[in-house]
């Protein structure tokens, strides 16, 4: 029984440190990006989704709790600040075909963002979702370090809009190539920006993936969604 | 040295931000203002766009990546998200595409209007 002593203890010593859930969360995407990649990214092939698809119910068999999972986890996570900053890039290359469309831009900006949240928050009313609920579900179309500052500020819980935030970005990033393609849409610039105001950077990235120009505009989208949604989510969360 | 220089500058603008956001305590967060940073000095300084954009590039492929820690925080939220799973799904799933479409609307309408207006 001295071998199993030892898995045993070797198990309980790596699963309470970091290197093993870092390990596992780069093990897991690499995984769900080759299964992305190999049906062509289809939009329900999402990586984000399939990761953690696949994280998850490993940290429940195995008992470990969120807490000790982010503690490797933490050193990805970091990486969203100096990749928020980087968004000038893609803005920069583009600034002469965004300088001819700014009136469109700042129109679906804030039609967008209105419809976004308001739309969530009064859903969620009607299906009586309690108050706390409702707060953190209000600015769910931002991007993540945004939402959860406001979400806190609001007095939602920020980890639930957290788990909120993804499952929007998620959906946007699934649901966008098919439902444009239904409806016939072809302008990349459209297509792009609607998909960064309304799914963040989870959308941004799925936007990449379909086409340049639909990735540089959905940074666009996400960026000036993430400072718009900073003013009018609290205005909106005291009017409804 | 290249990457190690343009993490650094990246990392540079975003305490800054940091610093000012905090500072002032205003509500948009700090890598949104180090973002505005980095445009304000390609729009100056032209020749650092391509300086760093093999590291930008390299971290914006990454992007879905960086999304996956706070995914997998939906197992710390299971019970409050089961016990209004249905309500919580239709907000979602409703709000992202109407904000979708009424922003894919707006944008065609308002190019549409331009054009009108420009002939």
């Amino acid at each position: 029984m001295k071998n199993l002593n030892d898995i045993t203890d070797i198990w309980s010593y790596l699963s309470a440190r970091p290197l093993l859930w870092l390990t596992a969360t780069l093990a897991a995407y690499a995984f769900a990006d080759w299964c992305s990649a190999r049906v062509a990214r289809k939009p329900w092939a999402n990586p984000v989704l399939l990761s953690v698809l696949l994280i998850a119910p490993v940290l429940s068999f195995s008992g470990t709790d969120y807490a000790t999972y982010f503690e490797g986890a933490q050193f990805i996570h970091f990486l969203l600040g100096p990749a928020t900053v980087a968004l000038a890039l893609p803005l920069n290359d583009n600034m002469e075909t965004i300088r001819r469309a700014k009136a469109s831009l700042l129109a679906a900006l804030f039609v967008g963002s209105v419809v976004a949240a308001t739309s969530a928050i009064l859903i969620a009313k009607l299906l009586g979702l309690p108050d706390v609920v409702v707060l953190s579900l209000a600015p769910k179309s931002t991007t993540a370090p945004v939402a959860l500052g406001i979400s806190e500020a609001l007095g939602g819980l920020p980890t639930l809009t957290a788990t909120l935030v993804i499952l929007t970005g998620i959906i946007g990033a699934i649901t966008i190539t098919p439902l444009m393609d239904a409806l016939g849409i072809r302008d990349w610039r459209a297509r792009g920006f609607a998909v960064g105001v309304a799914a963040h950077g989870i959308g941004t990235a799925r936007a990449f993936q379909v086409n340049p120009v639909a990735g540089a505009y959905a940074g666009i989208g996400m960026a000036l969604n993430a400072v718009l949604t900073s003013f009018l989510v609290p205005v909106l969360v005291g009017w409804l | 040295m290249i990457f190690v220089r343009s993490f650094l500058l990246l990392l540079t603008l975003q305490l800054a931000g940091e610093a000012i956001a905090r500072g002032f305590a205003l509500p948009v967060p700090g890598p949104v203002f180090g973002m505005a940073f980095l445009f304000i000095l390609f729009r100056a300084r032209p020749q650092m766009v391509e300086r760093l954009r093999p590291a930008i590039t390299a971290l914006l492929g990454l992007l879905s990546l960086l999304f996956v820690p706070a995914g997998v925080g939906v197992m710390a939220n299971l019970e409050l998200l089961s016990a209004g799973w249905f309500a919580i799904s239709v907000a979602l799933v409703a709000s992202t595409l109407l904000a979708i479409l009424a922003s894919v609307a707006t944008f065609l309408a308002v190019q549409r209007l331009q054009g009108q207006l420009g002939q």
